[in-house]
């Protein structure tokens, strides 16, 4: 099992250093499309960081996040076992490579030290049918984590109160149930968060009946590949749909204007309780950082 | 030098002609920054000091006396920036440092600029009304600096000079005093008044109204 543990380690440093090819694409793609010179500058330097840490083994982004597992375990083996050997690879891995300690104690405001805490890292397990063990991660900023948004529909977005500028400019919107709805809902998160956590995003969105489900749903969509599409067409025109909105609001990269504010927009679909309605949006920054150990 | 060599990615140098940076060394006079708009690209030498979330909270509630306070923060720039820092043979090397999101300061920001004559804040996300305010009043601007390009940045860090409330904040939030060479930065708001994210919002608010409104 040791070797488990380092091959934890490994993907944590895989993870931390390097991002994933399809983001890549995507950002030099924004890059050859990009007009604007403050966004595309940027973009440059974005394309040249990423270069520069995996040539160097350093980590990408200083936040190297709040690390997300989500562990598919094969019958017979021990969860317990498996979220004991994350804790371990996360305590050198923080040391190793090194990530940036992020847990801190709620109550006395301590920094542990080495990432591990009270439900510190995030670990998902569940069981499969398959021979191996995956092990997935995400390194999640806290910048854009924290512009994480759940909407309760039907309701009222209100841009009376939103910011100085929109009091008197907009008035309100009513996003009712049904994609319209969950439209007006995304854009009004991008929209708010006005170039904070790192654009080009990459928006997971989920919706359902149960507000822990979406909330969960929402950010697992972040491990899909930029190019996935989903699988029923209806969603998958409406992830279609909301990017190209999103892509015009001109926010852009760095918040800096400019045509690419989101590099992709992933949705799932839960079946809901008749009373309930939400639409929970999960961003992630440009830099999505995820990756897969097989055991 | 952008669009010119078709595929190649070119750096932030002095030889970019269109953005064609303006050098700046620290501490930075009132003139220095009077003479910044926003839109110019500036790369940035001499002593920086980082601040995040607990040292804005802590300057704005206990107050320290300047003398109390081991760095000089007369005409200097904080730098919001939780980096990685290693301990390597009793020396402290950056091993990563991009922005973290100015807006959590914000409440803040405006006294720890005036109490402290802060002359520029380096962050990334811009900030609100009441700290591009008291920027027109003392004579600061904010320099954006790119997300996440932590590696990148770190290497126009020429050294960690030293460190203060490193064990009571931990390492990302302490104040580390840095020494910056030609660090790349983009004034977003001026000492005049002015913000390219004003600006980005009401164009961004006006298209959401075509669209959801």
């Amino acid at each position: 099992m040791l070797k488990l543990r380092d091959g934890i380690i490994e993907l944590y440093k895989k993870v931390a250093t390097s991002i994933p090819g399809d983001v890549e694409e995507a950002l030099k793609t924004a890059y050859s499309n990009e007009t604007e010179p403050l966004a595309k500058e940027s973009l440059n330097i974005i394309l040249q960081n990423i270069t520069t840490a995996r040539k160097t083994s350093r980590p990408i982004c200083q936040d190297t996040g709040f690390p997300v597992f989500y562990v598919k375990v094969p019958k017979g083996l021990s969860h317990q076992l498996i979220k004991g050997m994350i804790m371990d690879a996360t305590r050198i891995a923080t040391n190793k490579i090194p990530l940036r300690p992020n847990a801190v104690d709620i109550i006395t405001e301590k920094n542990t030290g080495d990432n591990v805490g009270d439900h510190f890292p995030i670990v998902y397990t569940e069981e499969t049918v398959e021979q191996f063990l995956a092990v997935d991660l995400m390194l999640k900023g806290g910048g854009c984590e924290n512009l994480g948004q759940t909407y309760k529909l039907p309701m009222v977005l209100d841009y009376e109160i939103a910011t100085p500028l929109t009091k008197g400019g907009m008035g309100r919107v009513l996003a009712e149930r049904d994609f319209e709805g969950v439209r007006k809902c995304v854009l009004d998160a991008v929209f708010k968060a006005q170039g904070r956590g790192c654009p080009p995003y990459t928006i997971g969105v989920a919706i359902g009946g149960a507000k822990d489900q979406v909330t969960f749903l929402s950010k697992k969509q972040l491990m899909r590949r930029i190019t996935d599409t989903h699988s029923n067409a209806a969603i998958a025109e409406l992830e279609s749909k909301i990017l190209n909105d999103i892509n015009s609001l001109g926010i852009g990269t760095a918040g800096l204007g400019g045509r690419t504010t989101a590099i992709g927009v992933k949705i799932a679909a839960a079946h809901r309780h008749p009373a309930s309605y939400f639409v929970d949006i999960s961003f992630s920054c440009w830099a999505n950082r995820r990756g897969r150990l097989i055991w | 030098m952008l669009g010119k060599q078709k595929g190649k990615i070119n750096m932030v140098n002095p030889e970019s002609e269109i953005l064609n940076p303006k050098s700046l060394n620290t501490p930075l006079s009132k003139e220095d920054v009077l003479n910044l708009k926003v839109g110019d690209m500036v790369l940035i030498s001499g002593q920086i000091v980082t601040g995040r979330d607990k040292i804005h909270k802590f300057l704005v509630h206990e107050r320290p006396d300047k003398k109390d306070i081991p760095f000089e923060l007369h005409g200097g720039i904080i730098y919001h920036c939780g980096p990685i820092i290693k301990k390597i043979d009793e020396k402290y090397t950056l091993i990563a440092a991009g922005p973290t999101t100015s807006m959590r300061v914000e409440m803040y920001e405006a006294e720890v600029i005036k109490t402290y004559g802060i002359r520029g804040i380096i962050g990334k996300g811009g900030m609100g009304e009441k700290t591009l305010n008291a920027m027109k009043e003392q004579g600061c601007v904010y320099f954006h600096t790119i997300s996440g390009a932590a590696a990148y940045l770190a290497d126009r860090i020429k050294s960690v000079r030293d460190g203060w409330k490193i064990e009571e904040f931990g390492a990302p939030e302490a104040m580390w005093l840095l020494e910056a060479e030609d660090f790349p930065a983009i004034v977003t708001m001026d000492a005049h008044g002015n913000s390219l994210h004003r600006d980005i919002e009401k164009i961004s608010l006006k298209r959401l109204k075509e669209i959801i409104g």
